[in-house]
């Protein structure tokens, strides 16, 4: 089966800084990836280069077997209609009401009547747990769980295969954030996603991910099962995991 | 009787077949996701509502590969929203038409009500937003006001880093162009006035003409125009968006008053910058009109230059100069009311923005007039 997500040999360079040196990661379908690291290690640079938001120096990164760049419009178009991207803000169209953002990309479509379109935006508001009425607000409205999920309803209108979350629950209280990974992991499972998600909350990371890869030294250090990865002896990986709240968000996960 | 939506690739697949005993069995198979039906909607969609409208259809989704959200809403469609009487689907499709039909359970939000004399009300609500926004006007206005007297009581606490710092760039970045536009504009009176008045032999009046026009009227305007297009709009956006960033909220905590640091330092700024950008505009002009004069009337430059106190008293140039500190205080007031008005969205900021300009330029004009009814006897030779 092909992977979702393959990355060989990616190296991204910004001026004289190597950020990334040889990677190769593969996610398979259905799996839940979570992409770990230092600030500055590159997580969201390698997700913005997953999404082609950003060009790798060098190496290649392939969707669904499929190259990102080249191949026409119409192709390039096609592939990015596979998957749906939750940014850190949420970045929903200030200008546009909570409808009229999910709306949207329905309506790039240029297929779908008006009516079809509305029983599907309320669908997905349905699916995020959002009610009827909120439809008319305006982001400027929302408070910051709703703006995610709102975001996420608009990343899942074209009913993406692959899902990306930049930082899911940044910014989120730990009750919203518990609430919004449970919405991740049940949406998941019921829609088949495939997840990659760049995060640096241990909680959202224990609770969500099916493997976890590490970025440290400009490089993959381990790529694994939770439990795998946590063995592992790097510097980076026993600071983050086995500090005080580490330990105690992997044991609320049942992993020690 | 098979048939594909999607011959080509057969992603999408209906299979109408005659059941005994009365009635059709449809069977489904395939990709029923959005990629796939998003293209063909229109016949797929008819299609399926005319099987779903013949009494006593079967309907067989077991052997459709994928299912989505899109997909199971076309069906529901051609249902009619519910479920047909004969239906065999496995779980998981089931859970995704419950999850449908829950959403159409939830009761539609309240229309909302529609006012009899609806554009009456927004006649009235548009007319109390602009006595709104003149007594906020006025509200900024004393409140810079105060400011300035806190500042005589305090004279350390003026904002000089602001000042200057507003100063350079709605100032002495706009010499550039002030002096462009300025020279362009005296090139372009002179040569049509010469046109007129080389048929009456009246070559040196070129400078009472000109002299007259640009330092009273044109010099001050023109500047105007130019500096609320680009000091007033770039005010604008920069308080627009420090107010989306919560910068102002920012500094309020920490004590410091946004009149004090952020508004006064562009009035006052535009205020000083105003004049000077209007005697050197003026300038500009004048030298454009004499160039053009040398080169179309053969006035000299020496003659220009003699005729020039002569035809035009020194009270010209002060009411170009009170004119030019009065509109850049006006632009920078305006400038800076739109910008606090901007709410946290794209819309608003461009909104906000070109209100900024186009209020500032139109209020420029008006008071352009009444300064002419009350000068009208001063300065006429």
């Amino acid at each position: 089966m092909v992977a979702v997500v393959g990355i060989r040999g990616l190296s991204t360079r910004f001026g004289d800084v190597w950020v990334h040196r040889d990677i190769d990661l593969e996610v398979g379908r259905g799996e839940v990836v979570s992409l770990v690291g230092g600030s500055g290690s590159g997580k969201t640079t390698l997700l913005r280069q997953i999404i082609g938001l950003l060009m790798p120096t060098a190496g290649e990164i392939r969707l669904f077997g499929q190259p990102l760049f080249g191949g026409g419009v119409d192709r390039e178009r096609a592939l990015r209609r596979r998957f749906g991207v939750l940014f850190q803000q949420g970045a929903l169209f200030s200008a546009f009401s909570v409808y009229d953002n999910i709306a949207f990309p329905l309506r790039e479509l240029k297929e779908l009547d008006e009516a079809a379109i509305r029983d599907l935006v309320m669908l997905k508001l349905d699916q995020v747990e959002l009610l009827a009425e909120h439809a008319d607000l305006m982001p400027a409205e929302l408070s910051g769980g709703m703006v995610k999920r709102v975001a996420l309803a608009r990343a899942l209108a074209l009913e993406p295969e692959l899902l990306l979350l930049d930082e899911p629950t940044a910014g989120l209280d730990p009750e919203r954030s518990d609430a919004f990974v449970r919405l991740i992991r049940q949406l998941g499972s019921e829609l088949a996603l495939t997840v990659v998600l760049v995060t640096h909350d241990i909680d959202t990371l224990a609770a969500l991910s099916s493997r976890v890869a590490i970025l440290a030294e400009q490089r993959i250090v381990g790529y694994g099962p939770l439990a795998e990865v946590m063995a592992i002896e790097h510097p980076f990986v026993q600071g983050f995991f086995h500090s005080e709240r580490g330990a105690r968000a992997l044991r609320d996960a049942g992993l020690r | 009787m098979t048939a594909g939506a999607h011959a080509a690739d057969g992603e999408l697949l209906i299979d109408v077949s005659a059941r005994e005993g009365g009635g059709s069995s449809v069977v489904l198979s395939g990709r029923w996701v959005l990629a796939g039906i998003a293209a063909g909607l229109d016949g797929l969609e008819q299609r399926l509502a005319a099987l779903a409208a013949a009494a006593d259809t079967a309907w067989d989704c077991m052997p459709i590969t994928a299912l989505d959200s899109a997909g199971a809403m076309l069906l529901w469609r051609a249902w009619g929203r519910r479920l047909p009487g004969r239906l065999t689907a496995p779980a998981e499709q089931l859970r995704i038409f419950e999850r449908i039909a829950a959403v159409d359970r939830q009761a539609p939000p309240a229309p909302r009500p529609r006012l009899a004399f609806a554009g009456l009300a927004e006649l009235g609500e548009s007319a109390i937003g602009f006595g709104r926004q003149l007594i906020d006007f006025v509200a900024l206005s004393g409140q810079l006001l105060l400011d300035v007297l806190h500042l005589l009581r305090h004279p350390g606490e003026l904002p000089g880093r602001e000042i200057s710092a507003n100063l350079y760039k709605g100032g002495v970045k706009a010499m550039p162009v002030t002096a462009l536009v300025g020279f362009l504009i005296g090139v372009v009176i002179s040569y049509l006035s010469s046109l007129q008045l080389r048929q009456f032999g009246a070559d040196v009046y070129i400078v009472d003409l000109l002299g007259m026009s640009v330092i009273r009227e044109l010099g001050p305007v023109m500047v105007a125009v130019l500096v609320a297009g680009r000091s007033g709009s770039a005010m604008t956006a920069q308080l627009g968006v420090m107010r989306v960033t919560e910068e102002i909220d920012a500094l309020a905590t920490m004590g410091v008053s946004r009149s004090l640091r952020l508004l006064l330092p562009k009035v006052t700024a535009l205020g000083m910058a105003m004049p000077l950008l209007v005697l050197w505009a003026t300038a500009a002009a004048l030298i454009g009109g004499m160039v053009a004069a040398q080169v179309e009337l053969d006035v000299s430059y020496r003659l220009f230059i003699d005729q020039l106190p002569k035809a035009v008293p020194v009270a010209n140039l002060g009411i170009g100069l009170v004119k030019g500190l009065v509109f850049g205080v006006f632009i920078a007031l305006i400038a800076c009311h739109f910008g606090l008005r901007v709410q946290p969205n794209t819309e608003s900021l461009s909104a906000n923005t070109t209100a900024s300009v186009v209020t500032a330029i139109t209020v420029v004009i008006l008071l352009d007039a009444l300064i002419a009814i009350v000068t009208r006897d001063i300065g006429i030779p």
